[in-house]
This record gives C-alpha cells, sequence and structure tokens, in this order.
C-alpha cells in the first residue's frame, strides 16, 4: 500500500482550524498585547486589569458560581445518569427524552424559557402566590441564585450525559458477583460502583466547570447588576469601553484558566466519548 | 428508599422538560400579554413572526449562514474523521485535542478574536464569513459524530475494495461514503443546528442585516418582551424536535 | 499493608502456605433442590421443570449448547434470575425470597468480574469485609485462600497487571475465602486457552474436594464437565436431557441429542426385532440384524436408532473369521482422517451408510487403506437402542 498518507486528509480541518480559530485568536491577542502596548507598559497593562475591582469581584464570582453550578449538576446528574444506565425500555427512554431535547435546545431559548418561569409573574411565583404559601414574589431572576439555577439547567446535560457513558460501562457482572459474594445493595454501590464511576464523575465535573468559567449569555441574561462574569467583562470591555487591551488580558486570563482544565479533562477522559458522542 | 430514585428522576426531568414546554405553548398563546397558562390558543404570534420583514430576514440569514456551516464543516469534519480513524501516525490524541479547542474554549473569546480580525478585513456582516466561523465550532461536533460512525464501518470491507483494485479515493467514494450515510447525515444535521442556534459569534460578527434569530431574540430580550419571541423560541424548539427525529430515525438505519 | 507477608515461598514458607490454606476448611458444603425449577420469558420457557438434587459436597454440572437454559438456571440459583415455578431448597430452606447478598453462595463468572479497582488482597477480602469481619481475622483469611490458589505472591496486583488464569484463581479464591456451602461456576474457564484450562480443571477440582462443598458448575465443553463432576445435567432448549455420572451418560445415552453432544456417536435406524429384557435384536434398513444388551423391555416392531461409540468398534481385514457374540457389519474404507491419538475411519456399509470406526494410533492395530474392505466388529455390551429423532 506504500506509504500511509491519510493524514493528508486532516489539512483541510487544520486549515479551518488556523485560518478562522487559532490565526484570528493569535492576532488579536499579539497585536492588542504586543504591538499596540509597548513592551514595557505589558506588565503593567496585565497588573493594573488584574487588580481592578471590578475584575477581582468578577473572576471572584465566575469561580464562585461555576463551582456552584459544577456541584449542582452533579448532585443532580449523578441520580439520573444512575436511573438512565441501569434501566431500560419507555420510562428510561422518556429521561432520555428529557434530558437530550433541552441539550439541543438553542442556550438563548432555554435562558428565555427559564425567565419566564422564574419571572416575578412566572410560573413559579404564580404557584407559590396562588397557594398562598408567600405573600409577595420571590426574586427567584437578577441575581446569583437565576444565574446558578440558570447555568444548572443548561449544563445538566452534559454531566448527566458523561456519567452516562461512564455507568454504562460498569461491568454488570462486577455487580452481580459483588452481590453473589453478600456485599448489600448499599455497600456494593459504596464500595464498587461509586469508586468505579469516579472517572465520570472527573470528566463530567471538569466539563461542566470548563464551559461555566466562560458562559456568557445566561448570566448576562439571567443576573443582577451585581452578579458579572470575566465573560460578561470581556464583552462590555469591548462593546460599551471599546478597549482591546483590557479585552486581551482578560481573554488571556480566561483561556489560560480554560485551557489548563482541558488539558486535565484530556488526559483523564477519552476524547472521542466527549459529550456523550 | 426504592421509589427514591424514580421519584427525583421524574421531578428532575420534569423541571428539565417543562420550561421547554411552557415555552411552546406560550408560543400559541391568542392574548395580547404573555401569561402561563393562556387564556386562548392561536397562530396569531407565528403570524406576527413570519409576518414581520425582520424577523423573516433574520430567519433567511439564520438559514443560509446554518447552510454554509452545515456543508463546510460535515466535509471538513468527514475527511478529518477518516484520517483519524483509519491513518497510521502520531500524536493522535493530541490532534483531536485541538480539534475539540473551539468548543471548550470561551465563546466570547473565541468571538472577538473572530470579530478583531473579521472587522480588518472587512468581512463582518458577510454571510459566508459567519457561516464559516460558524464552520469552526459545528466541526468538533461533526467530528465526535463521525469518529463513532466510522469506527462501526468494516475495516475488511475497505481492505476488500482496495484488493479489487479500487484506488483510496475510489474506495471513499463507493464504499466508505455510503457505509457511512447514516452517520454522515447526523452529522450534517448536527452541524447545522449548532449553527442555527449559536449567539455568541453571530452577536459580534452579524450586523442589522445579517442577524439571525438568536441575534434577534437576544436584541428584544433586552429591549422589550414582545410574545413574538415565544413563537420564535417555539420554532427553534420544533427545529430541534425535528432534527432529534430525523437523527433517530438514522440511528435505527445505522444498527439495520 | 501491615500483616501482608511478603515473603517468598521458600521450603518453610510453603508449609506454612499447606498449614494456612487447611485452615480455609469450613464447614462441609450443603445439599441443594432444585424442585422443578422454571423460568419463562414471554412465550418461551427457557428452563422447563428442572428436578434433581444436588447432594452435600457433590460436583454437579450443567452441560448444554448456548441457549439451552443452563445459565438460566445457574442465574436462578444464585438469585439473579427470578424463579417462575418450582421451589429450590438448600438443606430443606426455600431460598425463593432471599436475595442474593444473603444466599452465601460463592459465585464464579465467566470473565471473571475482578474489581479492577482492588488489588488482588482486596478482591478476596471483598466477601468478608461486606460480611463485617475484623481485620485481622480477614488478614489470616484472605492469605489462606491465596495459598489455595497459589497467588500470595501477586496480592498487591491490579486485575489488568494478572493474566487470564492468574485471573480466574483470584475469582476462584473470592469466591470460597467465606467458606460457602455452595459455589456457583458460570463457564469460568471459557476465555482461557485449552492447556491452561485443563490444568485449571485439575486445580478447581482439588480444592473442591478438600474444601468439601457443593459445586453447581455450567460449561459448554463436554470434555470439561466429565472430567470434573460427579454428575451431569445435558440441557437443550430448556430441557433436561439427562442426568448421570459422566460415564454412565456418555455410554448410555437417553436419546439422540445426548449421544450426539457427549462425543461423535453412531446412530443407525432401524426397528427391533425382538424385544428384551436381555438382549434385544435389532434390524437396520438394509437387513442386517445386529444385537444390544439392555435392562429394560421394549416393544417388539418399534422404530429406533442402534448407538454405539467408534472408539467400540474394532476393524479388521474382511478375511478375518467373525468372532461369536459380537456384532458384525462389512464395507469399505472412504477416509482416514489422521487424530493424533487415533485414526477415524469412514466405513460405507452396503446400505450405503457411514459408520465411524476410530483404531487407537499403534502399530499392532489394522490400519486400512481407503477403498480396502474392511469387517467391524463391537460387543452388545456397547450398544444402545435409541428412540428415533423428535421431528
Amino acid at each position: 500500500m506504500g506509504r500511509d498518507r491519510t493524514w493528508l486528509l486532516l489539512l483541510p480541518a487544520l486549515g479551518l482550524l488556523v485560518l478562522l480559530f487559532l490565526a484570528p485568536l493569535a492576532w488579536f491577542l499579539a497585536r492588542t498585547l504586543f504591538i499596540e502596548t509597548a513592551p514595557a507598559e505589558v506588565p503593567a497593562l496585565f497588573a493594573d486589569v488584574l487588580t481592578a475591582r471590578s475584575m477581582q469581584v468578577a473572576a471572584l464570582t465566575t469561580l464562585w458560581v461555576s463551582v456552584l453550578v459544577t456541584l449542582a449538576t452533579l448532585v443532580i446528574g449523578y441520580p439520573i445518569a444512575f436511573y438512565l444506565a441501569n434501566r431500560r425500555g419507555w420510562r428510561a427512554a422518556l429521561v432520555v427524552f428529557c434530558v437530550v431535547v433541552p441539550y439541543f435546545t438553542s442556550v438563548i431559548v432555554r435562558t428565555y424559557a427559564l425567565t419566564v418561569v422564574l419571572g416575578r409573574s412566572g410560573l413559579i411565583n404564580e404557584l407559590l402566590g396562588a397557594s398562598g404559601l408567600i405573600g409577595a414574589p420571590l426574586a427567584l431572576l437578577y441575581n446569583t441564585f437565576g444565574i446558578v439555577v440558570g447555568m444548572t439547567y443548561v449544563l445538566l446535560p452534559y454531566m448527566v450525559l458523561t456519567l452516562y457513558a461512564t455507568m454504562k460501562a460498569i461491568d454488570p457482572n462486577l455487580l452481580r458477583a459483588g452481590r453473589a459474594l453478600g456485599a448489600s445493595p448499599l455497600y456494593l454501590f459504596r464500595r464498587v460502583y461509586l469508586p468505579l464511576s469516579v472517572p465520570g464523575i472527573v470528566s463530567g465535573s471538569l466539563i461542566v466547570l470548563i464551559l461555566a468559567l466562560g458562559f456568557f449569555i445566561t448570566p448576562a441574561l439571567m443576573g443582577g447588576p451585581g452578579d458579572v462574569t470575566v465573560a460578561m467583562l470581556i464583552e462590555r470591555a469591548i462593546e460599551i469601553l471599546i478597549d482591546w487591551p483590557s479585552a486581551a488580558v482578560m481573554s488571556v486570563v480566561l483561556l489560560a484558566a480554560t485551557l489548563i482544565l482541558f488539558a486535565v479533562y484530556a488526559r483523564v477522559t477519552d476524547l472521542r466519548r466527549m459529550m456523550g458522542a | 428508599m426504592r421509589a427514591a430514585l424514580p421519584l427525583f428522576v421524574g421531578c428532575a426531568c420534569l423541571l428539565l422538560i417543562l420550561p421547554i414546554a411552557i415555552v411552546v405553548v406560550l408560543g400559541f398563546s391568542g392574548g395580547t400579554f404573555l401569561r402561563f397558562p393562556p387564556t386562548s390558543l392561536s397562530l396569531r404570534w407565528f403570524a406576527a413572526f413570519l409576518g414581520d420583514p425582520g424577523w423573516r430576514a433574520a430567519l433567511w440569514s439564520s438559514l443560509a449562514i446554518g447552510g454554509v456551516a452545515c456543508v463546510v464543516a460535515t466535509g471538513v469534519g468527514f475527511l478529518a474523521a477518516y484520517a483519524l480513524v483509519r491513518g497510521a501516525f502520531p500524536a493522535k490524541r493530541l490532534i483531536l485535542a485541538v480539534a475539540l479547542l473551539p468548543i471548550v474554549s470561551p465563546t466570547v473569546v473565541t468571538a472577538i478574536a473572530m470579530y478583531y480580525a473579521s472587522a480588518r478585513l472587512g468581512l463582518v456582516g458577510n454571510v459566508v464569513w459567519v457561516g464559516l466561523c460558524h464552520a469552526v465550532i459545528a466541526f468538533p461536533v461533526v467530528l465526535l459524530i463521525l469518529l463513532s460512525a466510522l469506527q462501526a464501518v468494516d475495516l475488511r470491507l475497505e481492505q476488500a475494495a482496495l484488493s479489487l483494485g479500487a484506488s483510496r479515493a475510489r474506495t471513499l467514494r463507493t464504499v466508505v461514503v455510503p457505509l457511512a450515510a447514516p452517520g454522515l447525515a447526523s452529522a450534517a444535521l448536527f452541524a447545522f443546528l449548532t449553527s442555527f442556534d449559536e449567539l455568541v459569534i453571530s452577536l459580534f460578527l452579524t450586523n442589522a442585516a445579517t442577524q439571525t434569530l438568536p441575534v434577534r431574540i437576544w436584541n428584544s430580550l433586552h429591549m422589550q418582551v414582545e410574545p413574538t419571541v415565544a413563537a420564535v423560541s417555539a420554532f427553534l424548539i420544533g427545529v430541534t424536535g425535528v432534527i432529534l427525529a430525523a437523527d433517530a430515525l438514522l440511528r435505527r438505519r445505522r444498527k439495520a | 499493608m501491615i500483616g501482608r507477608d511478603a515473603s517468598v515461598p521458600g521450603a518453610v514458607g510453603l508449609a506454612r502456605a499447606r498449614e494456612r490454606a487447611a485452615a480455609v476448611t469450613g464447614p462441609a458444603g450443603k445439599a441443594l433442590e432444585l424442585q422443578g425449577l422454571t423460568k419463562i420469558y414471554g412465550s418461551e420457557t427457557v428452563v422447563d421443570r428442572f428436578e434433581t438434587r444436588i447432594e452435600a459436597g457433590e460436583f454437579f454440572s450443567l452441560l448444554g449448547p448456548s441457549g439451552s437454559g443452563k445459565t438460566t438456571t445457574l442465574m436462578m440459583v444464585a438469585g439473579f434470575a427470578s424463579i417462575d415455578a418450582g421451589r429450590l431448597l438448600v438443606d430443606g430452606v426455600d431460598l425463593a425470597a432471599v436475595p442474593p447478598e444473603r444466599r452465601g453462595f460463592g459465585m464464579v463468572f465467566q470473565n471473571y468480574a475482578i474489581f479492577p479497582h482492588m488489588d488482588v488482597f482486596e478482591n478476596v477480602a471483598f466477601p468478608l469485609r461486606a460480611r463485617g469481619m475484623p481485620k485481622a481475622l480477614v488478614r489470616e483469611r484472605v492469605a489462606a485462600a491465596l495459598d489455595l490458589v497459589q497467588l500470595r505472591h501477586l496480592s498487591d496486583r491490579y486485575a489488568r497487571q494478572l493474566s487470564g488464569g492468574q485471573q480466574q484463581r483470584v475469582a476462584i479464591a473470592r469466591a470460597i475465602v467465606f467458606q460457602p456451602p455452595v459455589v456457583l461456576m458460570d463457564e469460568p474457564l471459557g476465555a482461557l486457552d485449552k492447556n491452561l484450562r485443563y490444568d485449571l480443571q485439575v486445580e478447581i477440582k482439588e480444592i473442591q474436594r478438600r474444601l468439601g462443598m457443593t459445586v453447581l458448575y455450567v460449561t459448554h465443553d463436554q470434555e470439561e464437565a466429565m472430567n470434573l463432576s460427579d454428575r451431569v445435567a445435558i440441557m437443550s432448549r430448556g430441557r433436561v436431557e439427562q442426568i448421570g455420572a459422566p460415564r454412565a451418560v456418555y455410554e448410555r445415552p437417553v436419546n439422540a441429542f445426548t449421544a450426539r453432544f457427549l462425543g461423535e456417536a453412531n446412530l443407525l435406524p432401524g426397528r427391533i426385532v425382538t424385544p428384551g429384557p436381555g438382549r434385544i435384536a435389532f434390524q437396520l434398513e438394509d437387513g442386517a440384524v445386529l444385537h444390544a444388551d439392555e435392562a429394560a423391555t421394549r416393544g417388539a416392531g418399534t422404530e429406533g436408532q442402534l448407538f454405539v461409540r467408534p472408539e467400540k468398534l474394532t476393524l479388521n481385514p474382511s478375511a478375518d473369521p467373525l468372532r461369536d457374540g459380537l456384532n458384525h457389519l462389512s464395507g469399505t474404507v472412504r477416509r482416514a482422517s489422521f487424530l493424533g491419538s487415533v485414526v477415524r475411519y469412514a466405513v460405507e456399509t452396503g446400505s450405503g451408510a457411514l459408520v465411524t470406526a476410530d483404531a487407537p494410533n499403534v502399530a499392532a492395530h489394522h490400519h486400512p487403506e481407503p477403498g480396502a474392505r474392511v469387517a467391524l466388529a463391537w460387543s452388545p455390551a456397547d450398544t444402545v437402542i435409541l428412540p428415533p429423532d423428535a421431528a
């Protein structure tokens, strides 16, 4: 067959990635940081941007929200994935439907849908009001709670699908073996199932964390005035302040955090099975 | 204990699907204000959506951009997936990791970088250009789908074709593509959907004339909440539903 | 880890190992009673009224092709499949309502089912810890069980670092470490190659004998079942075709299925001329009359087939005188296949039927060339009359 030249087929993809993704990124960062800014001023620029109060608050908000969202998706997603991995039939199909339809629905539509449900005159407040449980409508939107609920809603499917892929790969014979050897269901879960699902927990948490750190649409629409994430700050730097250097510095920080997490993710996950493909 | 799990899962699923169901119902509401449950049902907001030149233009530009992204991402993604599945060369893991970067990088950063380049090239608002930029983020989706689809194609069938004298290109065209056809179709559908639903890149790269449906939804959410948004959202959910149903049919064929 | 003796098994070590292994010997096995055990999936009866009593300390095998219901039977005994009809008793106690983890049976799976996140020691300790056994005792028991399967030097390895045979030894140690009265084994050697399989058969048999446990063993390999078992149940499509000691089942099958499943079989159709008991005369379709020694009476004129194993036949030059009291057929050698320890001949008889005869591969034996005329002879004691094949 001669020398293997299949790798040539990668060239179009490489072209697409380089020309429309890597090159613009490099161009943007290199030009704003190294050409339009004098080399001597770069450290000062970084120091200024990173010590600005708005940036520090945004960084803390982003981190705090992302961690909360990761934990929430894990706590809610684990039982769902567990159910899916161990059931068959129409009930499981229904659960898959309920996970997959939101997964593939536009983020803007999902966020809009949540604002309808959680708004002051939304379904939840209407129901609670009608039942007499609350006097005044609860503030479920435009605060940190709103962001966490919104992002948990949007990112939950990633967690469920990642956990499901791991759980599905657990050999059912191991569980049978455990039971046959005298382990109670609870003991078996603690000593066998949970440890074997740890890779899924790690992968799922990492992917949710990665996506949460860079999330823009949902916090922008569901957060309050005080809830500004780093991604929102970057957008404002461009759209409102037209401050490219600051945007570049913040982008470097956000990108670096994402890439480090992704490097860890790539080491612990079979990338071919990413996103439950 | 035994009932707790199904109960929890049932509630979680209800909460997952409920907002989407509510928006679909609202899209069909007959009132002037968004109220749930709606007092009456009608198609008036769909009529408003399709009757409004602005919304119609947004729909066309979404379709055009989605079309470009779909064709480019599927073509490029297929070749790359084939190379990664069948090729014998080093650093495959690294190549795959790089190929997946567009979906893990913060979209705001990607969008700003693309905007930066587009502005200097005078391409902001160009439908084909935006389609190409969307192809960048649709490409990883295509790649993941086709990696698993091509893995399922029996290598021996390709070897048989080659042993019978077919060239590499001919084997790809007459054996691999037909066998991977359902997977290719799925990949194309999801590539289109990825672009069709994309907001952040479109937000930066389109102008008033070429704004897409998500961008228009975004803008109207920032101005006033008009019930048309519910109808447009219901429409987008409908597109997702149709594509998922088509994919389910294709999966069945892939198994058969 | 403290207490895990890492000493290399030398002469002293080996003696100590034996002592410890002896400590594993627990209470002897218990009797297992299957009373009409039945499993139904939809409209299909997967196991149809399985009925037997497996004695304490007995090695009992379920043998059959895939889909015969042997694994389902095992799963019902283990508690992983519900029992649709019939009863399952252990020393007289009904187990239907007892969940698998409370039945106290050891179980060995085909693909070993070694917990991948635990090392060998932890795997074997698993059933003991699940029972809340004190640490010191766990260490002692695990050490003894690992000695028994000669794996003590690998106690801190993980499954992926072990060969197939070693993994199966771990699975066996894990299944016996808590001294279960009954051990269930589901094709435990199915994934191993032939030589290793034989070595492990010897080991399993040795351990079973030493510990006196009752074993219910599933396999599709008839040699394995015959080598290991005190009794074998041959299953086909959910039904038990025959239960008996390996030799009895092999030499006196009750129907054509068992006859064929346990090895090469000659089955010649015909009808009974003189019924038993004692010596039955049986006429082949070409008119030849042969004899079989049977204890039971058979109706004259009944159709059936005459069964004899190839190794029971002797091949003689056709000129040799016939000997009294033996069955005789003459024919032409059509094919000779060299199988190593025997040469297998296909001999065409007058009626055109092909009879298979095995001649031991020794110089003293007559080894005709294809085309040669030969006389076949065998004893009526090695002959069985079977019912005709069910349609």
